[in-house]
């Protein structure tokens, strides 16, 4: 959630509640939301490691708010987090320890344990095909985040269909 | 299926399969593409066979549609044995009781879009003018509205799959067989071919789709898991109970 915020505020400033909105329009249905105390928390932590910096604005009919903009360092941090390359995904596979174990235990059969996963993966992608049609035609990034979990699945499955072949 | 079976059945599945065994012999090796299928598909379901490259599900298709013979079994399409039929009671099942859609389409390449689509209502004995009147309806419908007059070789892929649905369609067939229905199209297409089968689906039509790709399979209601000739798990998607959080965990991102 850190630099992800950051990032939004490389535009310009703006206060958690404006953050939120931004992110939910940017990422639509199919990101896990996210909770605003959450954002809160980010920011106020953010802001005592000195990336960003806020400021009170008075309202006159409610609390004042508070608006954050990105300090030097907090520019710095962004552009290192483009830079950088992001690790790939799933290097650490729950599922793959309960299909590796399972025969060690005895109280689990790999290919149940094989065909259970794969109707949880077609039911996942199910979902992701119904979010697909919900979500706006033209929210291409959130239509790409969509795809991009759909070929992940994909390769999940192809995998679950490769170690049938193996321990059938 | 007796009078008495049939009486004790309030209403036959669209499709019964036991005991299919199918065997292919090349140059004295025998390769067992299916061995020993049962499968019962109930009126209006949407059924996806999926599995690897050469685990069969194609020839299972061709088998149930009557492309190819079973070594032994029987098949049953709306209560009726069909096993047994010849070739010619087969084509006419094909022509009406089947609809089947295949990956490269199989158009008539030097007939027109609408002769392509009217030419199976003819020989199922519509006049002239209701083939031509439920030809314009499913072109309108799948939005071919335009290329009546063009050959295949003139549309893209995804409009050609379009055709050979409304072909399949025209005579309003209980069962549609689709074998790899977007296996040579590009993801546009895709979506277009799914959303149109599942357009169909809702109205009451009862699908089976061999596919290779779980996205394709996943539109539809129950996944069967094909795998050496074998169905290896039957599942219905989308039933009650079970875990929603699926779709979150697969798009945590880091950060």
């Amino acid at each position: 959630m850190r630099l992800p915020l950051l990032a939004l505020l490389a535009k310009g400033p703006a206060h958690g509640y404006e953050l939120k909105l931004a992110l939910e329009k940017l990422l639509g249905a199919a990101y896990p939301q996210p909770n605003v105390g959450q954002i809160y928390v980010t920011l106020n932590r953010l802001e005592k490691s000195g990336l960003i910096r806020g400021e009170d604005v008075a309202q006159s009919s409610r609390p004042n708010k508070r608006i954050y903009e990105l300090t030097e360092a907090g520019h710095e941090a962004v552009r290192a987090w483009f830079e950088e390359p992001t690790d790939e995904p799933r290097v650490r596979d729950e599922f793959f320890m309960k299909l590796a174990l399972a025969p060690e235990t005895g109280v689990a059969d790999q290919i149940s344990l094989i065909n259970r996963q794969r109707r949880h993966y077609l039911n996942t992608m199910r979902d992701l095909s119904k979010l697909a049609a919900a979500e706006d035609r033209d929210n291409r990034v959130a239509q790409l985040l969509i795809e991009g979990a759909m070929l992940h699945l994909q390769a999940d499955l192809d995998w679950l269909e490769r170690c049938q072949e193996e321990l059938e | 299926m007796s009078d008495a079976d049939r009486s004790r059945a309030d209403v036959p599945p669209m499709l019964r399969a036991e005991g299919l065994v199918k065997t292919y012999r090349a140059d004295g090796v025998e390769a067992k593409a299916v061995r020993g299928v049962d499968l019962r598909i109930e009126r209006g379901e949407f059924v996806a066979v999926t599995g690897p490259s050469g685990a069969g599900k194609s020839t299972l298709l061709h088998l149930l549609g009557g492309l190819d013979r079973p070594d032994s079994g029987q098949i049953r399409l709306d209560g009726k044995r069909v096993d047994t039929c010849n070739e010619a009671r087969w084509a006419v099942l094909r022509r009406r009781g089947i609809g089947i859609v295949f990956q490269f389409f199989n158009l008539v390449s030097n007939l027109t879009v609408a002769d392509n689509v009217e030419l199976p209502a003819l020989l199922a004995g519509s006049t002239p003018r209701q083939a031509r009147a439920s030809r314009k309806e499913l072109l309108a419908e799948l939005g071919l509205e335009g290329k009546e007059g063009s050959t295949p070789a003139e549309l893209s892929g995804g409009e050609q799959q379009r055709v050979a649905l409304a072909r399949a369609l025209v005579n309003h067939p209980g069962l549609l067989l689709a074998d790899e229905p977007a296996g040579s199209l590009d993801s546009k297409g895709t979506r277009e071919v799914l959303r149109l089968l599942s357009r169909f689906h809702q109205r009451g039509q009862t699908i089976l789709m061999v596919t290779h790709d779980a996205r394709m399979a996943s539109a539809a209601d129950r996944v069967i898991s094909f795998f050496d000739g074998r169905v290896v798990d039957d599942a219905t998607l989308g039933g009650e109970g079970r875990r929603t959080s699926g779709v979150a965990d697969v798009l945590e991102l880091k950060g």
